[in-house]
């Protein structure tokens, strides 16, 4: 039963194969037993799963059962529960229990979903192998020695050991994509404001968007139907009708324009991981698309102007942890600034830290111009890149990580070299561009993933092009072997 | 490039971070590592460019000044460490 996708799930819940109480059961049960080898969740609420299968239950008896109803996700720690320890991997929160749910978790219990918890994180989703979490690093199902990919590390494992179908994420420089490519799953980051940031805590305002990360593009679009609304709690949500995604995953792509950026293939990429997205983009051309070499000149700016935006965003979001509201707060303070200085110096842990020294340097007095100003033209010059491109192709190809899974520990000496990790999906965030990850075939015998980037709001199209990939291909049904 | 042990203990006093003297060299050194990083924008011709802080230049919404939520204060004032009479207390700031 585990192996059912979201579809699938719902195809049986209505064909009476099986309850929800029956697969949020199986399913609890699966993490109870394997998830001590791949540490995905931080918290399993398997007491309230229960009720919410049995009155889902209910509800598909009485045949008024909405979208999702009775099927079995999870949140990643960074969305709001209410009653529900929200931790975002941080000993920070880990007393923080919020009295408010998140815009995205309301809308998956409006739609009927069941929640089975809450999934491991980099701290504050600052990182891209899942190391920083608190509650220690999250394996990967494929080979339990390895990263998972970060930020959203825990959510990807969980999928890719089948311990639930599909789970939310979140992603400010390739956090849901990047561990979606490391573990053989299915991601996908919305346009920059499609999906609600109201109870999702904030990293870097202007970049951080919610998606989905699921076993297939089919699940990915049932899920976005819901996740994605209109939010008058998030002033920066796009005020924009949505959308049923899963409307267009039929379509024929002949004549579909993929645009190459040779930027994309050069120095830096594993050339396995790069042998797999070219006979993925030959697969492409049999389907009937048609291949253009495009440039986006300004890639190589992409991670330098990242990391002066987003710690300079998080080093003002992160101010509210201050020791007197909620959250962390260090023992005996001296006087009020003894309290902040330790309640944060002991509450952070070293990443978070230290992308608030870099983002307090670059927003300090004499250093605005030169750094904050300097990265947000460069980030208009990223967004024309693709402005230029998307005039002559419909979507763009490329690889979404340069390299497969690495080894626990092997970057945490570097934090350049674990910044490199997200050097073809960060340009997507800054330009505020959906972009999806899909497994593509193996390299050293780890999933790669192929990044697809969309134009402004055309996540359907994206859902489709990735959908008649996995019509045509059983790269998304391979099983990591822990999950057997 | 490295960032001198003044500047690091200036950072963290801005960002209200107690940072320990034996890690401090450590720091530094990591934080150079970052902005040497960042320092590649330094290169880059932008005149006339304007800064972008949306992606898809939207402007704030706004709304009319309408009570829309309850006053919950005891479910937030119980998330804090020390609260009192409905306050929140922090160590004396005032002699």
């Amino acid at each position: 039963m585990h192996q059912l996708t979201i579809a699938e799930i719902i195809r049986g819940l209505r064909d009476k194969q099986f309850s929800s109480v029956e697969i949020t059961s199986h399913l609890l049960e699966r993490i109870q037993e394997l998830d001590n080898q791949f540490n995905s969740f931080i918290t399993v609420t398997g007491d309230q799963a229960i009720k919410e299968a049995a009155a889902a239950d209910a509800r598909l008896a009485q045949g008024d059962a909405p979208a999702l109803c009775g099927v079995p996700i999870a949140h990643k720690d960074i969305f709001c529960t209410n009653g529900v320890r929200t931790s975002c991997g941080s000993k920070m929160l880990d007393n923080f229990v919020p009295p408010y749910d998140a815009t995205v978790v309301d809308n998956f219990q409006q739609a009927g979903a069941v929640s089975l918890g809450k999934t491991n994180m980099d701290e504050f989703a600052m990182g891209s192998s899942n190391e920083s979490s608190f509650y220690g690093a999250v394996k990967n199902p494929w080979n339990v020695e390895r990263i998972p990919g970060g930020s959203s590390g825990g959510s990807a494992a969980a999928v890719a050991a089948l311990l639930v179908p599909g789970t939310t994420a979140t992603d400010t420089g390739g956090s849901i994509r990047q561990p979606a490519a490391m573990t053989g799953t299915t991601g996908l980051k919305p346009t920059y404001g499609r999906v609600s940031r109201w109870g999702m805590i904030a990293f870097a305002s202007s970049l951080d968007q919610g998606g989905p990360i699921t076993r297939t593009a089919e699940d990915a679009a049932l899920m976005l139907s819901v996740m994605a609304s209109p939010d008058k709690k998030d002033s920066t949500c796009l005020d924009r009708p949505t959308q049923d995604y899963t409307a267009n995953l039929n379509d024929s792509i002949k004549g579909l324009k993929i645009g190459v950026p040779s930027e994309y293939f050069g120095e830096g990429l594993d050339s396995e991981v790069g042998a797999r997205v070219q006979e993925a983009l030959k697969d492409y051309e049999k389907l009937g698309a048609e291949l253009v070499e495009i440039s986006l000149p300004h890639s190589k700016l992409a991670v330098p102007a990242y990391y002066v935006i987003a710690p300079a965003e998080a080093s003002a979001n992160l101010s509210r942890f201050d020791g007197v509201r909620y959250g962390y707060r260090c023992e005996n303070p001296a006087d009020l600034r003894d309290l902040y200085m330790r309640s944060r110096g002991e509450g952070f842990g070293e990443e978070v830290k230290r992308r608030i020294l870099v983002g307090s340097y670059a927003l300090s007095a004499g250093y605005y111009d030169a750094y904050y100003n300097k990265a947000q033209q460069v980030r208009r010059l990223i967004k024309q890149d693709f402005v230029d491109a998307f005039d002559k192709v419909d979507v763009i190809m490329g690889p979404t990580a340069p390299n497969p899974a690495f080894k626990l520990g092997e970057k945490n000496a570097d934090p350049v070299a674990m910044y490199l990790e997200d050097i073809y999906t960060i340009a997507t965030n800054l330009a505020g561009l959906p972009g999806m990850s899909i497994p593509c075939g193996f390299a050293h015998g780890l999933p790669v993933g192929l990044q697809i980037i969309g134009n402004y709001l055309d996540e359907a199209r994206m859902l489709n092009v990735a959908h008649q990939f996995q019509q045509a291909s059983d790269w998304h049904q391979k099983t990591a072997p822990a999950a057997e | 490039m490295a960032v001198d042990a003044q500047t690091v203990e200036k950072l963290a006093e801005l960002a209200r971070i107690a940072i320990s003297e034996e890690t401090i060299d450590e720091v530094s050194s990591r934080l150079g590592d970052v902005l040497q990083l960042v320092d590649q924008l330094q290169a880059v011709n932008t005149d006339g460019v304007a800064p972008m802080a949306h992606p898809l230049d939207e402007v704030q919404v706004l709304r009319k000044d309408e009570v829309t939520e309850p006053n919950r204060r005891e479910d937030f004032l119980a998330l804090a460490p020390q609260t009192e009479a409905g306050l929140y207390l922090v160590p004396k700031v005032i002699d």
